[in-house]
């Protein structure tokens, strides 16, 4: 490792693999340059401009995006209703999914049934997702309503119409978490459970002291993937809320309003800031969060 | 002992019980998307008495939707979008995923790095820059334009990086002994082992990118070019209240991908399960 200054020349082998190297990593480097890198410095330098009507010509305006952003209760609104469905859709498709994976993760009849079942949403196309229960949820003809004799409007209430739109993302999430902590639980080694059983600890007791904490490197990237993928909501939105919903300002979510921005109202500059503080939001969450596993994920 | 058999028992039918119970909700949506889509729209709509079971399984629906949606097109479009998505991907993370983990050489370690700068960045970010690229390049509505953020994947390279690293060392070694140039070893030795992180790299670039709705409705607007996810979403504008239209159509829309999973259950399950990437 003489030449790793660079100085010395380097033998054949390591021309060899300087060659090879930039061969197999160029085709990717270079679409990941093109598509997102360079995307990210244009997304910020557009965010100093204000887009004129009709496409037409980008104007300097500075920080003024930032400046209307800070003062604008829309965008403020949005950021809360896309935390608060974080706040609904995380723990609960965590807890859920990690007690049925339990009860799954062991020799029993059906077992590969209920998975198959309970991943089932993960495939379905969002649109569809949405429509059915845009369907399931309404107020006149709904089946949600007319089964239990009620009459909840379930999407146009502002006042529920964002825990309806969090229960459906986690009806659509929990087969895919299910399907992670399956396959954390099947690392546990099955000696701990069986010196459990011996010390006579019950399975409660067995959950709490031995699972959680093995699973909880499993459980932490759960989290994460989790809390990033629920701030960036918006398919829900998009098909359930009508854009004449009385509920849509409650609910709409900040990815919604940027979509909104950029490609419907024409204000690609506008819709630039709105990303880069989801960007700035998201950063200091995951930070937080890395931060907090020091005090409960358990490496071995 | 007998009331400790009598225990695990009860506790057994409980867990099934439970599990019957969310398999049940998971369910229903699926099982009313269909008794819908079976009815006419008066039965749909009536409430007095409320009908669950279709008293005629009607199709009328779905043969209106079939010919006014051209399914046949979206299909062709979606599949073509899956395809070259597919493809590209593992592809391209094949290749870079051997370079950054079984070879060294200047560079590497920055441009590493670069890759996994791009995992943490959500990928709106990326939407006003790559349509705009689209529309200079006069794509917009074409196969190309759908395809075109998925060329090449930051997340699938990590992965594949991941499962070259898990492979022992002296196959390499062995290999070169052999007279195998960097190339070969990596096409006819490293590359077969790594297989399995391919099949879920490709379930789960087919996932995502039949699930993607926002990137379609951005830069593919004409019907004809639509994948399934954003033709059913224009059509939810179009069919407003008509509930057994919009639900034949999203019936038509998800039984091919369920039917494909139903087949590769097993595939599907532990794809997912190795890449557990952001979905």
């Amino acid at each position: 490792m003489a030449n790793k200054s660079g100085k010395a020349p380097m033998t054949s082998w390591e021309k060899n693999q300087f060659k090879w190297g930039w061969i197999f990593i160029l085709p990717t480097m270079i679409g990941l340059i093109a598509l997102n890198i360079y995307p990210i410095f244009a997304t910020v330098y557009q965010s100093f401009f204000k887009t004129g009507d009709f496409g037409r010509g980008n104007i300097f305006v500075g920080l003024e995006n930032y400046a209307t952003m800070v003062k604008d209760a829309e965008v403020w609104q949005s950021l809360w209703n896309t935390i608060k469905y974080a706040i609904i859709e995380v723990p609960f498709s965590i807890c859920i999914a990690l007690v049925l994976a339990v009860f799954l993760n062991r020799k029993m009849k059906g077992r590969s049934v209920y998975r198959a079942i309970f991943f089932l949403p993960m495939i379905a196309a969002p649109a569809a997702v949405a429509m059915v229960w845009r369907w399931l949820y309404n107020s006149q003809f709904g089946l949600l309503n007319n089964l239990f004799g009620i009459h909840v409007e379930w999407i146009s209430n502002p006042k529920i119409a964002w825990i309806s739109v969090a229960v459906i993302g986690v009806w659509s999430i929990l087969g895919y978490n299910i399907v992670l902590f399956i396959a954390g639980l099947q690392d546990i080694p099955h000696d701990y459970y069986e010196a459990a059983e011996i010390d006579g600890a019950s399975g409660v007791a067995a959950f709490f002291n031995i699972t959680l904490p093995l699973l909880s490197p499993t459980i932490f990237f759960v989290l994460i993937t989790r809390v990033i993928g629920a701030m960036q909501m918006f398919d829900l939105v998009y098909m359930v809320m009508d854009r004449t919903n009385p509920a849509l300002p409650k609910t709409q979510s900040i990815v919604y309003l940027f979509y909104q921005y950029s490609f419907n109202f024409g204000n690609k500059g506008y819709g630039s800031a709105i990303v880069m503080l989801l960007l700035a939001v998201i950063l200091i969450v995951t930070v937080i969060q890395n931060v907090g596993q020091k005090k409960w994920v358990f490496y071995n | 002992m007998q009331s400790m058999e009598t225990k695990r028992k009860v506790t057994q039918i409980a867990i099934h019980i439970i599990l019957i119970i969310f398999s049940f909700i998971m369910l229903v949506p699926f099982a009313w998307m269909a008794l819908t889509a079976f009815k006419s729209t008066t039965e749909a709509t009536q409430v007095n008495p409320f009908v669950i079971f279709p008293s005629q399984w009607l199709t009328d629906s779905f043969k209106k939707v079939w010919n006014n949606m051209s399914f046949l097109l979206l299909y062709k479009n979606t599949l073509l979008l899956i395809f070259w998505r597919v493809v590209c991907a593992v592809l391209t993370a094949t290749m870079a995923g051997y370079g950054f983990s079984r070879l060294e050489f200047k560079g590497r370690d920055m441009m590493f790095n670069l890759i996994l700068f791009q995992m943490m960045i959500p990928s709106q970010i990326f939407l006003i820059p790559q349509y705009v690229m689209v529309s200079n390049m006069k794509m917009t509505n074409t196969i190309f334009a759908l395809v075109f953020p998925g060329i090449v994947t930051a997340f699938g390279t990590f992965l594949l990086k991941q499962a070259y690293m898990g492979l022992p060392k002296d196959l390499e070694e062995a290999a070169r002994m052999d007279g195998c140039n960097i190339f070969q070893t990596f096409l006819l030795i490293m590359a077969p082992l790594a297989r399995s992180s391919m099949v879920a790299l490709a379930i789960f670039t087919a996932v995502f990118a039949y699930k993607d709705l926002m990137w379609p409705l951005v830069v593919n607007t004409s019907a004809t070019k639509m994948p399934l996810s954003a033709a059913l979403a224009t059509m939810q504008g179009q069919y407003s209240s008509n509930y057994p239209d919009l639900m034949a159509a999203s019936l038509i829309a998800c039984v091919p991908m369920i039917v494909l999973y139903l087949i590769f259950q097993k595939q599907f399950i532990e794809g997912i399960a190795t890449s557990g990437g952001k979905l």
